[in-house]
């Protein structure tokens, strides 16, 4: 009851001064905020169900051909075993992580507990990355949603892995040839039928696959239903009998849904059952980044009139300057 | 390499001394493969070799002590278990190194004969006897609903516990509730240390329990006279201080997201993991991996067979929850494996680095200080050739 | 005249400093070649958390910032018309050219598929949203006008004095260029920090960047026309412009003290105050930064520094470093991706940053003592 109170404090304190803060950002101009696609696919990443099997990491290396990552400072007591990614990067697309207190005893507790976290790409409605990228090589399907990276196109400038604010696109750094990673939702699978990897894997349903809106619903009645009641939780894609569902009481939430709102909303929702802060889910404001800086940037440079206009005048006062300089000096 | 050698004199000698002048107290079994038995049993317990060799000793002692072997609502399950236990062999065990004095379903006389056995036990070796429990308690009704020799279950347990030296509840049924406790518990079914207040009863969990916990705890006790160590459910930690899943052969197969998804699929002939079968290997405290069922060798156990692990020994698993149900894992060995959310990473600050920086910074200055002491501060207008334009 | 009065400064190549300078280049230049064999793992301290290091934020950002002083002269004394600076231009220009051109090359280094980098010249590839996509066309348009607005130091040297008289006739278009594509892409270098949002401290986020940047750019060309010219005519004992570069400083004091004004202004109308307080290395560096503008201001504020060379020296040196922390602490310092992620460069990675700084006063000094740049050389030429 306490962990919901503080919550609920907590967000009404972060709603006003998102407030204060667009009322002062109101004055300029923002480019309109993109619609979620007609068909837009999601996932649902529910904290409280995944167990930290990482058979979504192992399955994602498979299924994307990545290699296991071993950083030297492992090297102690990993000799060429484990995979032990600490975070995304070139040669890992999603990555659990663990959130720890005290002597994390109890799973989803803030305090002496621990928590999983699956990161990825969060395939947002409105992406930095699409936004950044100067040669159209990060794209988002107009139908799914999904935001796919094109490696033909790119020069690797990675002003998308810096604009990201959840840090998903990475650069492979230790290639001389390296390219542009993320999770492009495993459209290669998709194309034949199949799950994404992490999501057909699951063995708990913790990554749930399935249609935005749909996805949005079961969060909202698993928030909205009493915990330790009895529930029935799909695994692999929602509304599909692919996999039976298995029936868990249910935990207690908190009452966020992370992925809504965040930069203009993405198409992947996270239940939890700490703060989603404690999981590196970084608190962002509504407005997505890219809605702001493309609305300077069409301010500044709409149909090009206002750059055309001040060479124009630069022009006239260059040629007079120059003439007289000429005229001084003939 | 003279600790080795200290133990293989203490081991000889005692061999040579005290086991040469018992007689016929073996089981059959030559000087030396009783040896080798008493230090297995101490390997699985964890001991030292020193250890086995005196328990070879308290076996072979004169005075056998006496157990007396109660059963209430059960399926004689465990006892079943123990006569298929192969090093010892039961007979050796309640024969040579222990006296089982009652035991329904072992003792040679029976009805009044078999009661007046236990009281005369009971009594002649007060404060001295082990007493082992197998099945539940009922305890509704005054506990009506299991009754032997006329008087009900309950009364049993509670009067021979009385003059028990030790005390023993060997299943699950005795040692938390087992099937009986289950919802709806129509007897109000309880474990044995629920019906004994204050009384230490050391639990030997399980549906039934591997014969070799059961065994090895008995020898720790007549051998040291006090349990083994034990953990807050009163359960040795030798045998239940670890998770099935820790030590479970098919966890390279749940690290690696390779799962059976139904019985006789591909991944189950596979060998696949069976936690999305519902195994609670995750959440079960037991040694069953590590020691097996049946001395037939590796793999001759519940998940080894192919059948997920149903959490026997875990009062919040077995019965209680269903076969399908998916396990809470319990833990995240190895801990160092997860990555924690802010774990500092990226390329830090070396010395090296650090230096350059710092010459630089210093350079810059020093360069810009030198320029100025050796510029002219004020400078004389009239110097200027100044353009006009 | 005013091109008449530009010659060579003559004297030996090989001198002491060109040789450091030259050690410095091809320590440098090792450790681009391991960059190209190895990956940029192999050199850098750059990570997920932090794709871009000194290598943008110093080479790039800083770089271009100081190699402003074409694009502010060339306001002054075109558009603006004040004849008078006119003797600081080809100089300035020259900075610029080197500034720019080395800030292009720190880019190819640090471009992670630089093979690919022409795919932003093809249509089908633009991205016009993009402010990356404006800058990288914009600074590339303005490497080329750099180069032709300095062609006539080349074109005098030999000979070709038909050629530049013709290039001069048109040289107005390309002066507006110069002077429109930096506006562009020093303001779009603020805009490229916008998409960072809550990962930039709101002490350096605002949506005036572009004119914050905008405006430091311009006062570090400044900056850097002042240092140039102290150095140089101290360093070769030319006659002073002191009396020009005077005339300068109260513009610019102006120029920052309009920068200050706004930059807190905006955050205290966005009620991020407490931030420049809260005792940490943001609000430390913040501090550092402004307060350095603001003795920068102060100093060229003061009537007497406009005959005090040391002060003028000083000023431009305040100036040059609060501007260039300005633009280190909003691209790496006060950008925190969050998750534990740390960024120092590593030595090789420091190495080819200075040796490419080397690179450029190197070539800075090959020019001026082969090309017609500096003003008011004596015709005879020992040194």
């Amino acid at each position: 009851m306490d962990k919901h109170r503080r919550t609920f404090l907590k967000r009404a304190a972060g709603g006003a001064a998102a407030a204060v803060a667009s009322s002062g950002a109101g004055a300029f101009p923002r480019r309109e905020e993109l619609p979620l696609p007609p068909n837009a696919i999601g996932m649902l990443y529910d904290s409280t169900m995944c167990i930290g099997c990482r058979a979504c990491v192992d399955a994602c290396k498979e299924a994307n051909d990545m290699p296991v990552e071993q950083p030297a400072k492992f090297s102690d007591w990993n000799q060429d075993t484990w995979d032990t990614a600490e975070d995304l990067s070139g040669r890992t697309l999603n990555v659990i992580q663990v959130y720890a207190d005290g002597t994390k005893e109890h799973k989803d507790e803030v305090e002496n507990g621990y928590a999983f976290v699956k990161r990825h790409c969060l395939h947002c409605v409105d992406p930095s990355c699409v936004s950044v990228c100067p040669v159209s090589a990060m794209i988002k399907d107009p139908d799914t949603g999904v935001v796919t990276h094109d490696r033909d196109a790119c020069i690797g400038c990675r002003y998308c892995v810096y604009g990201c604010p959840f840090g998903v696109p990475q650069y492979e750094f230790h290639d001389p040839f390296g390219q542009i990673t993320k999770c492009q939702f495993c459209i290669h699978l998709q194309k034949e039928g199949r799950l994404p990897a992490c999501c057909d894997v699951c063995p708990t349903g913790a990554s749930l696959f399935g249609l935005v809106e749909e996805l949005q619903k079961e969060a909202e009645q698993r928030l909205a239903a009493k915990p330790g009641e009895p529930y029935v939780f799909p695994r692999g894609k929602l509304g599909d009998d692919k996999y039976p569902p298995h029936e868990a009481p249910l935990p207690e939430y908190e009452p966020y849904v992370y992925g809504v709102t965040e930069s203009g909303g993405t198409q992947v929702r996270y239940l939890t059952g700490v703060p989603h802060e404690k999981l590196g889910l970084p608190e962002v404001q509504a407005a997505s980044f890219a809605s702001i800086a493309e609305g300077m940037q069409h301010t500044l440079y709409k149909g090009m009139i206002a750059p055309l206009a001040l060479l124009a005048g630069l022009m006239y006062f260059a040629k007079r300057s120059t003439r007289q300089d000429s005229d001084d000096e003939d | 390499m003279t600790a080795v050698s200290d133990t293989d004199l203490l081991f000889n000698r005692l061999a040579k001394t005290e086991l040469d002048s018992y007689e016929g107290g073996l089981g059959g079994l030559t000087r030396r493969e009783f040896l080798k038995y008493c230090t297995g049993i101490a390997a699985t317990m964890g001991l030292p070799t020193v250890a086995g060799v005196q328990m070879a000793q308290a076996a072979t002692a004169s005075q056998r002590p006496p157990v007396i072997w109660l059963h209430g609502q059960e399926c004689t399950g465990c006892t079943e278990s123990l006569l298929r236990s192969y090093h010892p062999t039961l007979e050796s065990l309640i024969l040579d190194t222990i006296s089982l004095d009652y035991h329904e379903t072992l003792c040679v006389g029976a009805g009044k004969q078999a009661e007046a056995h236990k009281h005369k036990i009971m009594e002649e070796f007060h404060g001295k006897y082990v007493l082992v429990t197998e099945g539940a308690t009922p305890t509704k009704d005054g506990g009506i609903y299991c009754k032997i020799g006329d008087k009900p279950h309950v009364e049993h347990v509670q009067e021979a516990a009385e003059g028990a030296a030790a005390i023993i509840a060997i299943g699950s049924c005795a040692a938390w509730g087992g099937i009986q406790s289950a919802h709806p518990n129509p007897t109000e079914a309880k474990a044995t240390h629920e019906v004994l207040n204050g009384k230490t009863v050391i639990n030997i969990p399980g549906c039934p329990p591997n014969p070799y916990n059961f065994i090895s705890t008995v020898l720790y006790l007549l051998t040291f006279n006090k349990p083994p160590e034990l953990d807050q459910e009163n359960r040795p930690k030798f045998a239940y201080g670890r998770l099935i899943h820790e030590n479970c052969e098919r966890r390279p197969h749940f690290d690696a997201g390779r799962f059976a998804l139904e019985f006789g699929d591909y991944g189950h002939r596979q060998g696949f993991c069976l936690y999305k079968l519902g195994c609670k290997g995750p959440e079960t405290y037991a040694n069953c991996p590590a020691i097996g069922f049946g001395d037939v060798g590796f793999g001759a156990w519940p998940i080894g067979t192919g059948h997920p692990c149903f959490g026997c020994t875990m009062k919040e698993s077995a019965f209680n929850k269903p076969i399908h149900a998916l396990a809470d894992v319990k833990t995240y060995a190895p801990p160092t494996a997860f990555p924690a959310v802010d774990a500092p990473k990226g390329g830090g600050i070396s010395p090296g680095a650090a230096a350059i920086a710092a010459a630089i910074g210093g350079a810059a200055l020093g360069a810009a200080a030198v320029a100025m002491r050796k510029m002219p501060g004020r400078v004389d207008e009239s110097d200027n050739t100044e353009h006009s334009d | 005249m005013a091109h008449a009065s530009h010659s060579p400064l003559g004297g030996k190549l090989l001198t002491k400093p060109f040789l450091v300078l030259l050690i410095f280049a091809l320590i440098g230049g090792f450790f681009i070649a391991r960059r190209f064999i190895f990956g940029l793992g192999d050199v850098t301290h750059m990570s997920g958390g932090y794709p871009w290091g000194i290598w943008i934020a110093v080479d790039v950002i800083i770089g271009t910032a100081l190699g402003c002083g074409g694009f502010a002269m060339a306001l002054l004394v075109y558009i603006f018309n004040r004849g008078v600076y006119h003797p600081l231009m080809r100089p300035a220009l020259l900075g610029g050219l080197f500034g720019y051109t080395l800030a292009g090359l720190a880019v190819v280094i640090d471009l992670g598929r630089y093979w690919q980098t022409y795919n932003l010249l093809l249509p089908w590839f633009a991205q016009p949203n993009s402010v990356m996509f404006e800058v990288a066309l914009c600074v590339m348009a303005y490497i080329a006008v750099l180069w032709i607005e300095f062609s006539p130091a080349f074109l005098e040297r030999f000979g070709l004095t038909a050629v530049r008289d013709k290039l001069k006739k048109y040289m107005f278009v390309f002066i507006a260029l110069g002077v429109l594509l930096p506006t562009m892409h020093q303001s779009s270098l603020g805009s490229l920090l916008l998409v960072m949002g809550s990962q930039l401290s709101p002490l350096w986020y605002t949506i005036w960047l572009p004119l914050l940047f905008l405006v430091t750019a311009l006062a570090m060309g400044y900056g850097v026309v002042i240092l140039e010219a102290t150095v140089v005519t101290n360093a070769f004992a030319l006659p002073s412009e002191q009396r020009i570069l005077g005339r300068l400083s109260p513009l610019v004091a102006w120029l920052l003290g309009g920068f200050l004004v706004l930059r807190f202004l905006d955050i205290a109308y966005r009620g991020h105050t407490g931030l420049m307080f809260a005792g940490d290395l943001n609000g430390f560096m913040f501090w550092l930064e402004n307060l350095m503008f603001l003795g920068a201001t102060v100093i060229l504020g003061l009537r007497s520094t406009r005959t005090n060379q040391r002060l003028m020296f000083l000023a431009s040196i305040l100036l040059l470093l609060a501007g260039s922390l300005y633009r280190l602490d909003a691209y790496l310092v006060a950008y925190n991706p969050g998750n534990g992620w740390t960024y120092f460069p590593s030595v090789p990675e420091l190495m080819v940053t200075i040796g490419v700084i080397s690179l450029e006063i190197l070539l800075y000094l090959v020019f001026i003592k082969k090309l017609p740049v500096l003003h008011g050389v004596r015709p005879v030429q020992s040194h």
